[in-house]
């Protein structure tokens, strides 16, 4: 049986952190991918905040990344029935900084880079190679199976995204609740560079986030989102899979995507653009409520295979805790070896360096957040309130106008006094 | 642009061996909900004239969904083998 010191599952961003974590400390490591190229199974969003990482990995390894373009522009959108109201930040210190606080990506790109850097600091990366089974000896994981081959290993590192079969197979992911989990799906729609500066008014290899939320999922659970890259946008919607099964009538959730194309605030957005490619992906987002375990012996799990995401409704993150766990991951077997030994008391050491970073930090923190957000009020009461107060107040008809003050105390009496609203009030607070 | 169109724009290595696999007791006996015809972002599933639930399973995502909303687990669901499945170029 042909063994090595360290087997990484999945040659996304955590897996692929993990062995830049590991690469030149003389340790035999193998990063195995399903896909036929790393990057090729993996879908995010777009959005990845590089603020969070920067400790955790050098500088200039950005310096040739593919990003697509720096946030500088911020867009949050409450879409009502007949209107909507957009919030608009934009920031020089969202362009200050290396690496920049947050850049758009396409994970086709970007994770096919990261493998290519992490080959060349001599890590060997499989593609086409899916693992079938965990290999256990006395209740301990002992390397891989794939392709009726076996490969013995000290530590096998689970980072085979949110499904994680491997860590399902290790027993430390139960039933997936779908509570815990949304859908994500998007479209790539290809613009000129010119056109996607012009339309959103930034910069060259500057760009915006927009985030939806309202009318446009139902009252479910999710938003919508775009993205702008170099010469396309991505455009899709989140939905929580337990707010789908609920939902009656039930809706076919492709078809929202259609309806969210066909509005007028995104119609002119996207006007002239072709659609290249449509993908869809699993989100975690059941918290810190929900995760698996992390370690045991010989065996570690990171990225959104442990769950590590976390939606605070107005950012949406999930690549900064890949690359944050995967590198944390690595530094713990690195410590691991040095005591020559992989045991799960030896491999705990994984949680308590999670535990000082900001990727526990943050799950704590937001740990209500999942149920705040859970709440159809915010889809539905919210965003027509402010669209329609706001409308009030900027029509001119033909009668004569009330009171500023009077027409606002009206209509929020009208639209938002009630005991939910108090109630969600005081929720979000505590978020 | 209707669905299909929309996954005619990916990039697919096309298995003959279904990785998808419905059990039919269970499917019609327990599952009530039938989440997988709405929840899959490619709308594989469909009814068959006898109201059975197929999976056209050769477009699939591997996104998860239907596997995560089918608690009465209905759905044998697999990655597709090593060099098979969807393969995004962008993603």
């Amino acid at each position: 049986m042909e063994r090595v010191d360290v087997v990484i599952v999945g040659a996304g961003l955590a897996g692929l952190a993990c062995a830049y974590a590991l690469a030149g400390n003389g340790l035999d490591v193998m990063v195995v991918e399903r896909g036929d190229y790393p990057g090729a199974k993996n879908v995010s969003g777009g959005r990845l905040y590089l603020g969070p990482v920067r400790p955790y990995l050098p500088e200039d390894l950005w310096d040739h990344a593919p990003f697509e373009r720096i946030v500088s522009k911020e867009r949050l959108t409450m879409m009502a029935d007949g209107g909507s109201t957009t919030l608009e930040l934009s920031s020089v210190a969202f362009r200050r900084g290396t690496p920049p606080h947050s850049v758009t990506v396409l994970r086709g790109k970007l994770d096919r880079w990261l493998a290519d850097v992490v080959a060349e600091k001599g890590i060997l990366i499989i593609p086409k190679y899916k693992v079938e089974e965990l290999l256990l000896q006395d209740g301990k994981v002992s390397g891989i199976r794939a392709g009726g081959e076996d490969i013995g290993a000290s530590v096998v590192v689970a980072a085979d995204g949110a499904l994680s079969f491997i860590a399902e197979q290790a027993g430390w992911w139960g039933n997936h609740q779908p509570r815990n989990f949304a859908l994500g799906f998007k479209e790539i729609i290809e613009l000129p560079a010119k056109t996607i500066d012009d339309r959103f008014a930034v910069s060259p290899g500057q760009g915006a986030a927009q985030l939806f939320f309202g009318s446009i999922t139902q009252g479910l659970f999710g938003g919508g989102f775009l993205y702008t890259n170099r010469e396309s946008l991505s455009l899709g919607l989140v939905l929580g899979i337990q707010g789908l099964m609920d939902r009656q009538p039930p809706v076919e959730v492709h078809t929202l995507l259609d309806a969210f194309k066909e509005r007028p605030e995104v119609v002119p957005l996207i006007d002239g653009g072709t659609t290249v490619e449509y993908s869809a992906h699993i989100i975690p987002e059941g918290g810190i409520n929900a995760l698996p375990r992390l370690y045991g012996d010989g065996f570690l799990v990171v990225g959104d295979a442990a769950g590590l995401a976390l939606n605070m409704g107005l950012t949406v993150r999930g690549m900064d805790f890949a690359l944050a766990s995967g590198v944390i991951a690595g530094r713990a077997i690195l410590a691991a070896r040095q005591r020559g030994d992989f045991s799960a008391a030896s491999l705990a050491q994984y949680e308590a360096l999670l535990k000082n970073s900001f990727v526990l930090k943050d799950l704590a923190t937001f740990k209500k957040a999942l149920q705040v957000l859970d709440n159809p009020r915010l889809y539905t009461v919210y965003p027509q309130a402010v669209t329609g107060i706001l409308e009030q107040l900027l029509t001119i008809g033909p009668g004569p106008k009330g009171r500023l003050s009077a027409t606002v105390i009206g209509e929020i009496r009208r639209r938002l006094l009630s005991w939910e609203t108090v109630r969600d009030a005081v929720g979000f607070l505590k978020m | 642009m209707n669905i299909e169109a929309k996954l005619g724009l990916d990039v697919f290595g096309l298995d003959k061996k279904p990785h998808i696999a419905i059990d039919q007791q269970v499917c019609q006996a327990i599952c009530k909900l039938r989440p997988c015809l709405f929840v899959c972002p490619a709308h594989l599933y469909t009814l068959d004239p006898e109201g059975r639930v197929q999976v056209n399973w050769e477009g699939c995502l591997e996104c998860g969904a239907c596997m995560i909303a089918c608690q009465d687990k209905g759905l044998e669901w697999h990655y597709p083998r090593a060099g098979f499945g969807v393969q995004y170029r962008l993603g």
